[in-house]
């Protein structure tokens, strides 16, 4: 037996107005706090381990302060903030060229990576499997390098959509969703710089 | 069966009655994004893996029944411990407590559907994906007798066991890809339930008037984000370790095999009260129903289970005080672990106080709900003995600590889900479960979980430690042994009656009506089953218990919150 | 040719490995802790349960009952209240209790008679090492007991040379992990001579089941000298005859001496347990068979029959060799 009638009694207006929060920013708030976990643990296992290696070479001795990879980094979270701002006021050109800077800036931070990569496997012969500062981070500065894989690709998407004049003003909050997460990789790299570069040396 | 159907029924009707290829099932089956098929997909699959790792329990018993048994090899007993604990806690207690989440959630808070309905589908195939991958490790490399390649390192897969060097091949493999699956599923799952809970509550559903139910389903999505993560991160690392040659726990260079103890546990902690708070949750529905009064203290339990989902995440070294830790961290650990039998302590007190001054109907939900009281009372204090750490360096390790967590799994959760069953099939199904073939499985099953889990302590206190494929005479373990094994046997035919008793019902029951039991929330206010929109219209709420509100006007909630 | 001078047994008639039975002041200690424990826990138990069953008789659903709902409570603050802080205190009192015998067990003092020995846990044997005194032997553990006037208790510094290991003699202590790349310690006392049973208690593979432990607590006299006998090298102590002396080439030309030592001799490996005295220990295979000459020959021929899973492979002898080189390993006292 179906019935199609509520038996709760609606009330045409409630006392107040409900507003509930964005499903989206909830949903990328919960993703973040299961990221930052799995970030946490490859950190504590980082600085466990430091100075523990029983041969090869020490942090001190290879790394070197990652400084205009980190400024890239940190001012692509500069420019995708302007890019949703923009979108917000429906300025579509202004966020066009606000995300393509995001998407640049981003990879050239990638290269940035490669570069230092290459040079430690190359020239030094430092690899995941070389002792435990290796071991510790590759895995660690590789787990972030994924994510900023990740989050590039979905910029350029987005970005792609601008370009092609799907975007509107209505969709800015989910930009926003997007741009919630690149601040999250651009704050784990933050860690990952203090801990690794700063700490760890 | 009444026939007198309004024409708008009659609309809604026609496809449903109306014999389907079974292709277009299938299709729509595999393709739903609706929170209920899934759920009850979720609820099927583990009801599957139950079967499967009751019947690897059930294998474990028998080579256990006499002293020097040669009914399965060592190597095969290995691999049946290791996949039994593997299967029930990841593809039967996850999959069938999420499944009930996903159910019930969106109906108790009178919303649509889940806040992403295709998130939730890919969550529970992924899920199942890895399911199947964990059982397909048996056919491959020895063959099914020889158990393949299934894992054989134990639930909790100890570094450097699970090192190449020492377990070659692939088996470790399938535990860690399979677990790693499975958990990104769950991990989607806890998004939704938390961004529908927070984002889709109908009008007037403050926080503080969801059903208990949905508040422990919360803590638990909060608990999956925090503590399920660290098991993925640990096993992305033994991966590491055993193909890219890293050296996290390999301790010829260095590496820590406690470390892997700490981030397995860091998970495998919480991971136990992500598996129990859902039955709190259960049983914090039930329980008022069929005593006829509003549970007792309402805010002081939502607390509780808070807490409890906060400090669950500082005791985990509790499973690690044979390590050497030192007295300063074995004493931290004891501390925090004794002060979570608070908030604990006092969700079973509130449970008794609703009892106290009822009318206590004992149907078939409410006494599987009863038998949780009872028996989650005993797993608590034998947990508070395993808290302090002297005494727990004689019992951890033994098959004490196993008597221990099947009181709580088995005792407590899986009890609580059977009440739970009984409880909400009507709504699902539009028909009831037998009553009488109910209670013969109430009754088999309580006196075999005893015969078992009782006197499992026993061979504990005597010596016997965990994971031996078979054991010396004179030990004063035999008849123990035997005992134990009997038990499982009762369990196995009470189990059985209830899975038949579900097929049954599903076309002989009687029919159940919008809300068979008399009950509170927002889910009764459904036809059963519920149409695919749930709700015609988005309900408006001013209490906790809105149909008590309707059913009682002059006596609303609304006017004692 | 030095034997135990007690049976195997000790312990209660219903089980040599009942933690109830202490016989050293680490079990003692816990077994007072555990008694408070469960007494408390009892006490809660007796209550709630009465007051569980209590409720279900005078709450049921009557017949006479009207079809009226009873009285709905919301609630009590000075009940909730009571029934957290009551909790509290008891949490407080089993807290400082339990943490005053992990001070009197981990952080003991060590008494200068102490006797250390390093315990190494393998794949599925037991290598002990007196380090100060020069024995090694696999096993079985001999230890002097210890007078409470004056302790002589056992260190144990505990570690292992592959996976997770747990040394657990539940009548003598609680137990402790040997993990790889770590160093754990435990003590014992036993203060009756006797002979102490456990097993390995930690997942360690696939014979992690007869991974047996054997603690033999001797007197001072009796352990003096079980240390002087097994301080002697194989080859002071060869007394065999033709059949071992041929065996005793026939081992030291074969892959044996590649695992096993045996003091004295080219014999120096150390994967497999020392079999300087082999002959002096009651069991082989880490305790679950009897060390007689047809067990050993049996074991030799193909461990994996006796204990399938073992590291050590079968070694094809033919007949004759394995009867000699069972004669000569009979000799080794």
């Amino acid at each position: 037996m179906m019935q199609t009638t509520s038996t709760i009694p609606f009330s045409a207006q409630a006392e107040t107005p409900w507003v509930l929060p964005h499903r989206g920013i909830v949903g990328m708030a919960c993703l973040i706090m299961a990221e930052s976990a799995i970030f946490l643990i490859f950190v504590v296992a980082y600085i466990y381990y430091i100075g523990k290696s029983l041969s090869g070479p020490m942090p001190a001795q290879v790394l070197e302060l990652p400084i205009p990879s980190t400024v890239c980094l940190l001012s692509s979270s500069a420019t995708v903030h302007f890019a949703v701002s923009a979108l917000r006021k429906n300025n579509i050109r202004s966020c066009t060229l606000w995300m393509a800077g995001t998407v640049l800036l981003g990879a050239v931070f990638l290269m940035f990576t490669a570069r230092e990569w290459y040079h430690l496997i190359h020239d030094i012969g430092l690899t995941i499997r070389t002792n435990l500062f290796g071991t510790t981070f590759y895995s660690l500065v590789g787990l972030h390098a994924t994510h900023v894989v990740i989050g590039l690709i979905m910029l350029t998407i987005a970005l792609a959509l601008l370009l092609g004049g799907r975007v509107k003003e209505k969709h800015a909050e989910r930009l926003e969703v997007l741009s919630l997460y690149w601040h999250f990789v651009d704050g784990v790299w933050v860690v990952v710089f203090l801990v690794v570069y700063v700490l760890g040396r | 069966m009444a026939n007198a159907t309004p024409v708008l029924e009659a609309i809604d009707q026609t496809l449903e009655t109306k014999r389907r290829p079974p292709l277009d099932v299938v299709y729509e089956w595999v393709s739903t994004v609706d929170h209920k098929k899934i759920g009850l997909m979720y609820i099927a699959y583990a009801l599957l893996f139950l079967l499967i790792g009751g019947f690897e329990a059930v294998l474990i018993r028998i080579q256990l029944a006499v002293p020097n048994n040669h009914f399965v090899s060592p190597q095969v007993f290995n691999r049946l411990f290791t996949m039994h604990g593997t299967t029930m806690v990841f593809f039967m207690g996850m999959p069938i407590l999420f499944g009930f989440g996903n159910y019930l959630v969106p109906l108790m808070i009178g919303a649509r559907d889940m806040a992403f309905p295709r998130l939730n589908a890919f969550s529970f195939w992924i899920s199942a994906f890895g399911g199947m991958l964990l059982y397909f490790s048996y056919l491959g490399g020895d063959g099914l007798y020889g158990m393949g390649s299934a894992p054989d390192v134990g639930w909790f897969a100890y570094a450097p066991l699970t090192a190449k060097v020492f377990s070659p091949g692939h088996s470790t493999d399938y535990w860690t890809l399979s677990l790693l699956l499975t958990g990104i599923g769950t991990t989607g799952t806890a998004l939704n339930i938390m961004t529908t809970t927070i984002c889709m509550r109908c009008k007037g559903m403050k926080l503080s008037r969801m059903p208990l139910f949905v508040w422990l389903m919360v803590v638990t999505s909060f608990l999956v984000f925090v503590a399920v993560s660290p098991l993925t991160a640990a096993q992305i690392m033994l991966t590491l370790d055993r193909y890219l040659g890293a050296h996290f726990f390999d301790t010829q260079a260095g590496g820590s095999a406690v470390l892997w103890m700490h981030f397995f546990w860091i998970f495998g902690h919480p991971e136990v009260y992500i598996l129990v708070l859902p039955a709190f949750g259960f049983v914090s529905e039930i329980l008022p129903v069929f005593s006829r009064k509003a549970i007792f203290g309402y805010p002081a339990m939502v607390a509780a289970s808070v807490a409890i989902g906060f400090i669950s995440l500082s005791v985990w070294a509790h499973h690690m005080f044979t390590v050497g830790m030192g007295p300063a961290g074995n004493t931290f650990f004891v501390f925090a672990t004794m002060v979570i039998s608070v908030p604990t302590g006092i969700k079973i007190f509130n449970w008794l106080a609703t009892l106290w001054g009822g009318k206590i109907i004992f149907k078939v939900p409410m006494m599987f709900c009863l038998a949780f009281l009872f028996q989650f009372l005993v797993a608590g204090l034998t947990g508070i003995m395993l808290s302090a750490a002297p005494f727990n360096w004689q019992l951890s390790g033994s098959y004490f600590v196993i008597a221990h967590f099947h009181y709580v799994l088995v005792g407590a959760i899986v009890t609580a889900l059977f009440g739970a069953f009984y409880y909400w099939y009507p709504k699902v199904t539009g028909r009831m479960m037998s009553e009488t073939l109910g209670k013969w499985h109430f009754w088999l099953f309580i006196i075999g979980f005893h015969l078992t889990f009782d006197v499992m302590h026993i061979p504990g206190l005597l010596g016997m430690p965990r994971r031996i494929y078979t054991y010396e005479a004179g030990r004063g373990w035999e008849t123990l042994n035997l005992i134990i094994g009997i038990g499982a046997l009762f369990q196995t035919v009470g189990t059985l009656i209830f899975v038949y008793n579900m097929v049954r019902s599903h076309k002989r029951g009687e029919i159940a009506g919008h809300d068979p039991w008399d009950a509170w929330t927002l889910e009764w206010a459904t036809p059963s089953p519920p149409p695919a929109y749930n709700f015609a219209v988005e309900p408006t709420v001013r209490s906790r218990r809105p149909l008590w509100d309707l059913k009682h006007p002059e006596d609303q909630d609304e006017n004692y919150e | 040719m030095y034997h135990s001078s007690r049976l195997p047994g000790g312990g209660t008639a219903w089980s040599p490995t009942n933690i109830f039975d202490p016989a050293a002041t680490p079990a003692h200690s816990i077994f007072g802790l555990s008694m408070l424990v469960l007494s408390v826990t009892l006490a809660i138990f007796l209550l709630v349960a009465g007051l569980l069953l209590y409720v279900l008789i005078r709450y049921r659903e009557r017949p006479s009952d009207s079809e009226r709902e009873p009285a709905q409570v919301y609630g009590s603050n000075q009940i909730e209240l009571s029934w957290t802080v009551i909790p509290i205190l008891i949490v407080v009192m089993l807290f400082l209790s339990t943490t005053r015998v992990i001070l009197e067990t981990e952080a003991a003092p060590k008494p200068s008679g102490a006797l250390d020995v390093a315990v190494i846990g393998h794949q599925f044997w037991w290598e002990y090492r007196y380090p100060k005194l020069g024995v090694v032997t696999a096993n079985e553990l001999h230890v002097p007991i210890s007078d409470p006037a004056k302790p002589t208790p056992t260190y144990l510094a505990l570690s292992s040379a592959d996976t997770d290991h747990s040394f657990w003699v539940p009548r003598l202590a609680g137990k402790t992990d040997l993990i790889p790349n770590r160093l754990n310690t435990m003590w014992i006392d036993p203060q009756e001579p006797g002979l102490y049973l456990g097993q390995c208690a930690q997942y360690c593979g696939t014979q992690h089941a007869k991974m047996l432990l054997r603690v033999y607590a001797q007197s001072p006299e009796d352990f003096a000298a079980w240390i002087k006998q097994q301080q002697r090298s194989a080859e002071e102590n060869f007394s065999g005859n033709a059949a071992a002396a041929e065996g005793r080439t026939v081992f030291m030309h074969s892959a044996c001496i590649n695992c096993h030592t045996v003091a004295g001799t080219v014999a120096t490996g150390r994967f497999g347990p020392d079999l300087t005295h082999l002959a002096s220990r009651d069991t082989i295979a880490s305790g679950p068979v009897q060390n007689t000459a047809e067990n050993l020959r049996k074991w030799i021929a193909d461990p994996n029959s006796m204990k399938p899973g073992v590291l050590m492979p079968s070694m094809h002898l033919n007949d004759h060799d394995l009867d000699v080189i069972t004669a000569y390993l009979t000799t080794l006292h």
